[in-house]
């Protein structure tokens, strides 16, 4: 066990600050957080940055045209952007976590080529259509019809909270090949042009006031067989794969954030008085010994990856204890603003010391909550413990969808 | 950075655990339950043999010269295996008190009551009749006692049945032995270790309750099919990972002082175990039902030994304070060192 880095992790942690160091300030002004496009040029002018750099897809392969770094400098790169207040992947997130990878793994030569410099380049967004009105935690279930007709496939059907469809060219698309009762045997992965006609957009507005994700509804939409990706009814499979390239740091920028949160906390309770109550300083330093252990298990999870070269269960334990630390530290910020939470504005410090981050914390108290529920929720993740890893027997009516 | 243990680590631990297994078996440790002596000197011979106490100690002092980091490791094992006695006291005072290292002498420690409180209730010393020698720690330093001399009065009823307990009033003044440099060293050192030992805790606890949900049936099926049940096991083994990653990293910071804030993660190490133990105790009773109820089930013992180390080297609210001054002295984020 060792957290000290090497000398070539260190020589790429310095490249990488100076690099930083002079690229951030020739950034534009950020958008608006409801500006949509504007938060797509941001993104993508960074990801352009990037590319030039040589930081693009710094966690893909070589043959993918990434940088193929180790998770070890994987992890780094994460905690020098989040050090620099760099931009965060914002929408380029699909393309480079997930429908890159995918197309890298399973795609054809043709495919890898048509897709994957454009993703790295920030010319393209992407957007994930899995989740539909009826098919969340049951995924499997899914109705969304693709019929073949000649070397086309023709879609029916609709998709729901999919993470910025309105500026997204193209959508990593789950559709049913096979019967209605085929389950994880008859999906099918597809690459949808998101301006094909037949394609909806129906924007929808988060809890947190943001139109962050959409409803997508399909009619009669046409798609090429050739953009197909993976055998037809093998979908499933092909989007498992995309999992194998986790290696522990899907979280770090975000939790490297909630260190942040909590310092500035502790500043603005230092500022109220709050500070001089035992209670308030207790939750604060009960939070800070939970981020570090947190921290810890990144550390555990990316050493694993670098040894192994698979994910292990780490990243899983982390998605089940994360949410609730950052719940708890939301709720934490919100009992320190108190009834300034309720106008979230930032505050003009009128005791002269400066602005407060009353709006930072709001927003950051809101987004904490999407945390137990995105990308599969803390129930599915305890099924996943129960059964997966300690070997408890399954619900009796297939809790992880055995019953298919 | 590679924060896997090294193959060398492991076999440490397994080394350990096999030992363990061996010359602690459960039943033959109940048959010391509420006894005045439980320790076992031969047995604790053979801890001193496989150098849990002189583990840390440099080898020209004759000890094993390694870190806290594999002292996490093998304090974890004896933690699981509910092995009794001042483990962590004498450890620390291997290089201090001769014959700690060899486990001819067993070493115990108590804090000296400060502060406004200090004279309301008696003092609480574990194991006495079993030690040969007893260190007071304060702020000032580190004072020894002769066990034998203290007035001391037996609990009837200790808590853990297999930690005796004695309260004096107050205690005498010792012999000077160490100054407050040490004691603000070992406290540290002990909080890391005791963390060990809850993980150890929390850890058996999951696999005890893991157990009994596959096996025990109700309504026609293995009470683990239930989520209400899987859902609980899957809660302690998350909290288990969450506590054994953050010890070890305590171990590795002490040991590389350059990559953290040695003392914030040690605090932070035992609040998070604690919690894990303490936590998992609660829950593992609740997955036996009515048997996690009874004498007979050991989860209590385990449950109650959580208790008792949760009251040592500081309380996890205490320890949340430390850390807090920290953050008010500006301590910045994982990414502010190295
Ligand atoms: C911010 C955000 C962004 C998202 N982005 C995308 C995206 O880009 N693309 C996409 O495809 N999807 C996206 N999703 C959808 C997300 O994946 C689903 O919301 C999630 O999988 C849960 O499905 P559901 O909402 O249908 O809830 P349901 O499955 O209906 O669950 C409702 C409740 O029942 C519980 N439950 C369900 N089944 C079980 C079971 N077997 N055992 C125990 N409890 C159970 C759940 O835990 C939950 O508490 C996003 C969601 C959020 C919040």
């Amino acid at each position: 066990m060792d957290l000290r880095y090497t000398e070539a992790e260190q020589a790429f942690r310095a490249d990488l600050r100076r690099w930083l160091a002079a690229t951030i300030p020739t950034l534009p002004e950020k958008p608006a957080p409801t500006d949509w496009p504007g938060r797509r040029a941001y993104d993508t002018n960074w990801q352009r940055l990037l590319f030039d750099a040589g930081y693009a897809g710094v966690d893909w392969p070589v043959e993918g045209g990434g940088r193929g770094a180790s998770p070890v400098e994987e992890l780094i790169f994460k905690e020098e952007l989040e050090r620099a207040h760099a931009p965060y992947v914002g929408v380029n997130f699909v393309g480079l976590l997930h429908a890159g990878p995918t197309i890298i793994t399973e795609g054809t030569p043709e495919q890898r080529q048509q897709y994957l410099p454009a993703i790295l380049r920030g010319d393209n967004v992407w957007c994930q259509g899995f989740s539909e009105p009826n098919a969340g935690s049951d995924l499997a279930s899914m109705r969304t019809r693709a019929v073949r007709d000649g070397d086309e496939y023709v879609i029916n059907g609709s998709k729901i909270w999919t993470s910025h469809a309105e500026v997204a060219d193209y959508c990593e698309l789950l559709v049913r090949t096979g019967p209605e009762d085929s389950r994880h045997r008859g999906i099918t992965w597809l690459i949808l042009p998101m301006d094909t006609p037949g394609v909806e957009i129906r924007p929808l507005a988060t809890m947190a006031g943001s139109t962050e994700f959409a409803e997508l509804f399909l009619t009669d939409v046409r798609v090429p067989v050739a953009n197909r990706v993976g055998e037809e009814n093998d979908g499933w499979r092909v989007t498992m794969v995309t999992l194998s390239f986790e290696r522990g740091t899907a979280f770090v920028g975000d939790l490297l954030e909630a260190f942040e949160l909590l310092a500035s906390s502790v500043a603005l309770a230092r500022r109220t008085g709050a500070w001089s109550d035992p209670g308030v300083r207790r939750q604060a330093g009960h939070l800070r010994a939970e981020l570090d252990a947190l921290y810890a298990m990144t550390r555990r999870t990316v050493s694993q990856a670098a040894r192994t070269g698979v994910p292990g269960t780490g990243g899983t334990y982390f998605k089940l204890a994360y949410p609730d630390v950052r719940n708890k530290l939301g709720e934490f910020s919100l009992s320190l603003l108190g009834r300034a939470s309720l106008g979230a504005d930032d505050l003009d410090g009128l005791d002269g010391l400066g602005s407060l981050p009353s709006e930072e914390m709001v927003e950051d108290w809101l987004r904490g909550i999407s945390l137990t529920i995105a990308a599969g929720t803390s129930q599915i993740q305890r099924n996943i413990v129960g059964e997966r890893f300690l070997g408890l027997p399954r619900e009796p009516s297939a809790s992880s969808g055995k019953s298919a | 950075m590679d924060f896997e243990p090294t193959g060398i680590q492991g076999e440490l631990a397994e080394g350990i655990r096999r030992l363990l297994a061996g010359a602690f078996p459960l039943d033959q440790l109940r048959t010391r339950e509420n006894q005045e002596k439980v320790i076992d000197r031969d047995g604790w011979t053979q801890l001193a043999e496989a150098g849990v106490f002189s583990l840390c100690l440099a080898e020209e002092a004759g000890g094993v010269g390694l870190g806290l980091a594999e002292a996490t490791l093998v304090f974890e094992e004896l933690g699981r295996s509910l092995v009794p006695g001042p483990l962590v006291a004498t450890h620390l005072a291997a290089g201090l008190v001769d014959g700690a290292e060899d486990g001819s002498v067993v070493v115990g420690m108590v804090e000296r009551p400060s502060g406004p409180s200090a004279n309301v209730l008696p003092v609480f010393i574990e194991h006495l009749a079993d030690l040969d020698v007893l260190l007071v720690l304060s702020d000032r330093g580190i004072e020894q006692l002769d066990p034998a001399t203290l007035s001391a009065r037996p609990s009837r009823r200790p808590m853990d049945p297999l930690t005796p307990v004695w309260s004096v009033s107050s205690l005498p003044e010792g012999e000077p032995v160490a100054g407050p440099e040490i004691v603000a060293w070992w406290r540290r050192d002990g909080r890391v270790l005791t963390a060990a030992l809850q993980v150890g805790l929390a850890a058996w606890l999951t696999d005890l309750s893991v157990a009994y949900a596959k096996e025990r049936q109700q309504f026609g099926r293995p009470i683990g099919s239930f989520q209400a049940v899987k859902h609980l096991c899957a809660d302690m083994t998350t909290r288990v990972e969450l506590a054994r990653v953050g010890v070890q990293a305590a171990g590795v910071t002490i040991d590389q002082p350059d990559v953290g804030a040695p003392d914030v993660v040690a605090a932070g190490a035992k609040i998070v175990a604690d919690e894990a133990a303490i936590t998992n105790g609660r829950s593992a009773i609740q997955v036996h039902g009515g048997m996690g109820f009874t004498w007979e089930v050991p989860v209590h013992l385990a449950y109650k030994r959580a208790r008792l180390h949760a009251t040592q080297f500081g309380t996890a609210d205490r320890l949340a304070e430390m850390i807090a001054d920290a953050l008010a002295d500006g301590l910045g984020g994982p990414t502010d060192v190295g």
